[in-house]
């Protein structure tokens, strides 16, 4: 159980306390790009990008996916302040398709009040849902 | 002396009046139960949040970055969060006085309403009102958090608002709600920083690093802070409002037993008066005959 490389993760959301437990490595995107975090990283602060949160565990590892929030990385803790995240059987997939084509409606057919940041974000979102479900 | 028959109207409908509060205050403590433990979940989340806020700051130090200084407009935005429904004793006036009783000038203040009550009273004393919000205070989201922070972010980084306070009723525990005004923007550097500052240090000993950097870091993560803020002042003041009618109810119900009981008294006293009245007059009618 005790393995020398695994730390504490916690991912936190307004609403409750998403996962808590001892892992071997996390990985998800984040605004500089795609990271994977050992035990004995810098400490460091760094802005979530909507994408899959990978958590490995010693015997398996699990996904979900984030979408917005903040992590904050110490040598032996992990802590991610997600303001959106799901696990996979909490998707639907048939919104997030309808999602994902309407954000892409919006996007081909700009008019000068189209919230492009807005409709880039909920494309993000949309595939990192499908994503993690297939 | 009233008669029996007011008497025993009057007391009928006091009696229905403490059913109903009866209920009132069951239907809160149910309530107030949810909120209580929606607000304890969610307080680790902040803590986090105003940890990293608070060591993010210290760090950052005097970097000229606007969600750090007061806006040019003179204009004060103020987040005040009541209920949808009265009946909770003193719960809605307790926070709307902190602005009306305030510093604040009536013509600098521009009011976003989440609650009914509150809009009323703002309503009612001339004071204008940006937004309302009022359905979100039934069942608060984190999206909706969201929501009007992105707003009154939009407002303030527009110039049009040049400082940010929230009010609501912080939840100390279930008989104890203390009116709350916070100032959300400006973020004050000095007092927060101050407070924590040594206890930052002494807690991690390799300095955080942030990325991207600190400017950009915190154009992110200012309006997450505001967000949670505004999001935990939402659900705090929930379980105040249920906390608070529960107590009005309460106090509602006592008071009727009260009433009821002494109407009882005045009823019977009423009862047995007529009694001897009409034994008088019987006795005096037959005494009449008899001579």
């Amino acid at each position: 159980m005790a393995d020398e490389r695994n730390f504490r993760l916690k991912v936190i959301t307004p609403e409750r306390v998403f996962y808590d437990g001892e892992v071997n490595m996390v990985e998800f995107n984040t605004t500089e790009g795609e990271v994977g975090i050992y035990k004995g990283h810098v400490p460091m602060t760094v802005i979530v990008n909507p994408g899959i949160l990978t958590i490995s565990e010693s015997d398996r590892a699990r996904n979900a996916a984030l979408h917005a929030g903040f992590v904050e990385i110490l040598e032996d803790k992990v802590t991610i302040l997600a303001e959106i995240i799901e696990w996979p059987d909490e998707i639907d997939r048939k919104r997030a398709e309808e999602a994902k084509a309407r954000a892409e409606e919006r996007l081909r057919t700009k008019t000068p009040e189209t919230d492009i940041l807005r409709a880039e974000t909920a494309l993000k979102r949309a595939i990192a849902r499908i994503n993690v479900i297939s | 002396m009233a008669s029996m028959r007011d008497i025993k109207r009057r007391r009928g409908s006091i009696q229905s009046t403490q059913q109903i509060t009866k209920a009132m205050k069951l239907v809160s403590t149910v309530k107030l139960q949810k909120a209580k433990q929606r607000a304890e979940q969610s307080k680790e989340y902040f803590n986090c949040m105003y940890e990293t806020v608070v060591s993010m700051l210290a760090k950052a130090g005097n970097i000229n970055h606007p969600y750090l200084k007061a806006g040019d407009s003179s204009k004060k935005g103020i987040i005040v969060i009541t209920s949808n429904r009265g009946l909770a004793g003193g719960y809605n006036s307790n926070v709307t006085k902190l602005i009306t009783q305030g510093d604040f000038k009536k013509e600098d203040v521009e009011v976003y309403v989440i609650g009914k009550k509150g809009k009323e009273t703002f309503q009612r004393r001339g004071y204008s009102i940006r937004e309302d919000y009022s359905d979100i205070v039934e069942e608060p989201l984190y999206s909706d958090a969201m929501e009007v922070s992105r707003k009154v972010l939009d407002d303030f980084v527009n110039g049009e608002i040049g400082e940010i306070y929230l009010a609501y009723t912080g939840f100390k525990n279930t008989v104890v709600h203390v009116p709350t005004l916070l100032k959300l923007l400006p973020v004050e550097v000095a007092d927060k920083a101050g407070k924590n500052g040594a206890e930052d240090a002494s807690k991690s000993a390799a300095p955080m690093n942030f990325e991207p950097e600190d400017d950009a870091a915190l154009d992110l993560i200012i309006p997450k802070y505001v967000t949670s803020l505004i999001f935990g002042g939402l659900v705090e003041s929930v379980a105040s409002e249920n906390g608070a009618r529960m107590q009005a109810m309460d106090s509602a119900t006592s008071n009727a037993e009260e009433m009821i009981d002494h109407l009882t008294l005045m009823y019977n006293r009423a009862r047995q008066g007529s009694i001897t009245q009409e034994l008088t007059e019987i006795i005096a009618g037959a005494n009449a005959i008899s001579m």
